[in-house]
């Protein structure tokens, strides 16, 4: 246990505190408290700069269960510090902002901090394990922190619903990913990270590489909210504003982006990887910023955005895979993409937390955040505009916030994979920037949409709650320190190529940094004229024209059927499965119990005839054999007469007797066998049992009255004569294939010299196997407390009728 | 005799699923009774049959039957004696309590969908 365990604990330990500060000072919002925490972790993380600034690495680990090998190992190095940053500093601006956003008196703000501190510590811990089953643990408590948050205001249907939906898909996720995790240190014998990418290029050739491959990216995929995986995203918007900037923005969503970075140089080598990663992120950022013009809603628009934007570096990662495959060039110009991803995923933090953190302020000083209801707030809320304006301009990819340099970054990766030779990409290749540049179309109309359906327009004050104003300064805040950081960081981006981007890319491909080098980040506003300058301006042209006559176009989007969405396919197949369940139990749980009795019987059939037949075990060996008498045979006679009456009797009364003749039968058996003790203990007990029958029975009157011969039925029929057959078979084989002799001549020997009896089976049962007795002894003594209990307790009966007996 | 016993056996145990997958509960209870004669049938002999003495000592004999079955049937007729007695009293409370020996119509009641 470390200090940097510590940190990553630490959040734990705060959200046991929390119910304390909200119970014992009401008078203070307990956010203020929690508000240290993070302000507290941003500046020790700080502290690990200097280090991964030339690549250095920081380990810390401790045992957690030994004998499975899985250490808790903390790794800090420059992505997972980078990620470390993003999770406290934004982490702080927003329980900033959630004090303000959140009432004292009418919220529950310790089910809030609780939760939200619960995440924070669940993602401190993904970022920076070293040990996958680690990771795993605290990746699944982000999902279950990601539910409770998406269910705060859980007296709301839609809220379950979103809350239900995100559980499902990232459980589902997590799950599979866990499976990769699992063949991951089947193939490598380890969970640490580290050391399987010291063996990468060994378990690249592995036959389960593929399955480990597929089965993370199905757990990065979901999580990160990728194509078709991303219909959670939107549907968890219904989680308070903060929790949407902070989980659904800058955070969880990335978790997904994180490990495909992290895992990247295991797994980056493999086309499979660079095709599935980079086709499903381009298509993703394609899908996301096309579906995201026809949101109404402003968070429905920039959980799309989100969704598009995480496609976005997704791609990006993917391209950067080809990287590792160009080594030899000096230049290589695939590492570009690596940085542009990592460029981009700080970028998305701030402008889309800045941009959820409008959102809630439109929403909290208007009531609503539908856009058909909003407009001309610009005269009433001025500094709220001018942040929406840099966050979505920066969105939109325009000059000079951040969203320009990487959305240049991004067109450069694409562009570089046309001229790529490997993984068959010569046809295929053209479609990574053609979808890449539409894509940047849409995005810049949906970004316009946010801020001009918003601010500007005709003022709508019928359609709103309340009178429109500016937020309070504590709520401001926050927004405007990321919008600083959005023009800071286009400005001046520089500040972070070598004391963060380098570092994270230098993690992502290691292999290609040199020890004692660093890889060259050098981001520059003005490069020439370039294609991806021209792509850029063909994006704000076509764009500004497309926004103009949105009104003529947005009809498209009402040509697509309505119901052929995987929200429906989502919706119907989790319907499917509850009815197909449902239906099937139905079906099979009849109640009646002859139905379970037939199951049982028919497997045991099955599964014995099979044996018995495919091992070959019939047998039939007549050396061995007893001769027959003629008292054998007469009893056999009898006991045949016996089970017929009994099947064929009309009366009841017959069949217990002839069910008592049969049990006489059988001593009468025992005594031929030479088992005295048997015969004795046979005839009492039949006699009882007999006595029994007809004292339960024969003394109903009603029962006795309409007695009719039992029903005939063929698969009762077939099936009591399989089982029958089955077991004489199975009688006949196994008495023909005696393996070794009895232990009989032991007792034989030994009864009297060591127990001193001369009645064999009697020292037997109390001598030799005396403990059966006992318990032989015990289930008399339950059955008969049993029975006095059913008979004279009768607890159900209601109105005190009159017993029977 | 083993096969002829095996046989017997085998019809005994045809029968009692006959019995047992019927409706009524006596039946079913009788079922059960023929089930365990089978079985204790089975037992004694699968440890073969008449070869030697009854296992008593006193008989002076060269070579006695197996003991170790008898003792085995003689657990299993008591506990099974033990089962159905329980079962008995328990049908005929259910008589008592529902007016039907019936299963079909013992079925619980349908989970309300």
């Amino acid at each position: 246990m470390s200090l940097l365990h510590l940190a990553i604990f630490s959040p734990f330990l705060m959200a046991i505190l929390v119910p304390f500060f909200y119970k014992g000072l009401r008078s203070i919002h307990t956010g203020w408290f929690v508000l240290i925490l993070p302000i507290l972790l941003f500046t020790y993380f700080i502290g690990f700069l200097p280090v991964t600034r030339n690549n250095g690495t920081v380990e810390k680990s401790f045992d957690w269960i030994p004998s499975l090998g899985i250490r808790f190992t903390a790794y800090v190095d420059g992505l997972g510090l980078l990620f470390a940053l993003l999770i406290t500093g934004i982490g702080s601006l927003v329980v900033l902002y959630s004090i303000f956003y959140l009432s004292k008196e009418k919220e529950r703000l310790h089910n809030f901090y609780v939760y939200l501190l619960l995440f924070m510590g669940a993602m401190l811990g993904v970022v920076l394990s070293d040990n996958l089953i680690t990771l795993y643990m605290f990746w699944e408590l982000t999902s279950i922190s990601s539910f409770l948050l998406i269910a705060y205001w859980y007296d709301r249907e839609r809220s379950r619903y979103g809350a239900l939906k995100s559980m499902l898909l990232t459980v589902f996720g997590g799950l599979s990913m866990l499976g990769g995790i699992l063949l991951l240190s089947i193939m490598g014998d380890t969970f640490s990270i580290r050391e399987l990418i010291s063996q990468a290029s060994e378990l690249n050739g592995h036959p389960l590489f593929l399955f480990a491959l597929i089965l993370i990216l199905l757990g990065a995929f979901t999580k990160s909210a990728q194509f078709p995986f991303y219909i959670w995203l939107p549907d968890a918007m219904e989680a308070p504003t903060p929790v949407s900037a902070y989980l659904h923005s800058a955070t969880m969503v990335k978790a997904g982006i994180y490990l495909v970075a992290r895992l990247s140089p295991i797994f980056a080598f493999s086309s499979y990887w660079f095709w599935i990663v980079g086709a499903v992120g381009i298509f993703t950022m394609f899908w996301g910023s096309f579906n995201a013009v026809k949101q109404t809603d402003l968070k429905g628009i920039l959980a799309f955005s989100t969704v598009s934007q995480l496609g976005l570096i997704m791609s990006l990662l993917g391209a950067g895979a080809a990287a590792l495959h160009f080594d030899a060039l000096n230049d290589n110009i695939y590492i570009a993409a690596v940085i542009a991803a990592v460029f981009h995923l700080i970028n998305h933090a701030t402008f889309k937390g800045s941009l959820f953190m409008v959102v809630g302020i439109v929403d909290h000083e208007t009531g609503t955040r539908d856009i058909r209801k909003l407009g001309g707030l610009l005269s009433f809320m001025p500094i709220t505009f001018s942040i929406a304006v840099i966050g979505a301009f920066s969105m939109a990819g325009l000059p000079p916030f951040n969203g320009f340099l990487s959305k240049e970054m991004f067109f450069t990766g694409m562009i570089q994979l046309v001229d790529l030779n490997i993984f068959n990409l010569q046809t295929w290749g053209m479609l990574f920037p053609i979808l890449a540049w539409i894509g940047s179309i849409f995005t810049f109309i949906y970004s316009m949409m946010f801020v001009f359906k918003t601010f500007s327009g005709k003022y709508q004050p019928e359609k709103l709650d309340k009178k429109p104003h500016e937020a309070p300064v504590g709520m401001l805040i926050s927004p405007i320190i990321l919008a600083v950081l959005v023009v800071l960081f286009g400005l001046f981006p520089n500040l972070l190529s070598y004391s963060l981007i380098q570092p994270a890319a230098a993690a992502i491909v290691p292999s290609l940094v040199e020890p004692g080098e660093l890889l060259s980040v050098h981001i520059v506003h003005w490069h020439g004229v370039t294609t991806e300058l021209l792509m850029t301006i063909g994006v704000i042209a076509v764009g500004i024209l497309m926004y103009l006559t949105l009104s003529k176009w947005i009809k498209l989007y009402t040509l697509f059927p309505g119901k052929v969405t995987l929200n429906t396919l989502y919706d119907t197949s989790l319907y499917a499965a509850e009815r197909g369940s449902y239906t099937f139990t139905k079906a099979y749980m009849n109640g009646f119990i002859r139905t379970y009795l037939v199951y049982i019987f028919v497997f045991f059939i099955g599964i014995l005839g099979f044996t018995m037949w495919t091992e070959g075990a019939l047998k039939i060996d007549k050396s061995n054999l007893a001769p027959i008498g003629v008292y054998e045979i007469v009893l056999v006679i009898i006991i045949l007469a016996g089970i017929f009456t009994i099947l064929f009797a009309k009366s009841r009364l017959t069949s217990i007797i002839a069910l008592g003749a049969v049990g006489y039968t059988v001593s009468l058996f025992f005594v031929i066998f030479r088992a005295p003790d048997l015969a004795l203990t046979q005839l009492v007990i039949e006699t009882v049992s007999v006595a029994l029958f007809l004292l339960c029975f024969y003394h109903l009157p009603k029962l006795n009255r309409h007695e009719e011969r039992m029903g005939f039925k063929l698969g009762n029929l077939i099936i009591s004569l399989g089982v029958g057959t089955v077991i004489a078979l199975m009688a006949i084989s196994s008495h023909s294939n005696k393996m070794f002799e009895s232990i009989a001549s032991y007792y034989v020997a030994n009864t009297y010299k060591e127990a001193a009896g001369k009645n064999m089976v009697n020292v037997i049962l109390v001598d030799f196997r005396g403990f059966d007795t006992l318990f032989e002894i015990s289930v008399l003594a339950i059955a008969g407390l049993g029975i006095f209990g059913l008979i004279k307790l009768r607890l159900a009966k209601k109105g005190g009728e009159a017993d029977e007996n | 005799m083993e096969i002829l016993m095996s046989i017997i056996i085998g019809a005994l145990f045809a029968s009692s699923i006959y019995l047992m997958l019927s409706k009524s509960l006596l039946r079913i209870i009788i079922g059960t009774g023929l089930l365990s004669h089978g079985a204790h049938l089975l037992i004694i002999t699968m440890g073969g049959l008449k070869r030697g003495a009854a296992p008593l000592l006193g008989e002076k004999a060269a070579s006695y039957v197996d003991p170790l079955p008898q003792a085995l049937i003689l657990t299993a007729i008591v506990i099974s004696f033990g089962v159905t007695a329980l079962f008995l009293v328990l049908a005929y409370r259910a008589y008592q309590e529902l007016g039907t020996d019936n299963m079909d119509e013992m079925r619980g009641n349908e989970a309300n969908d």
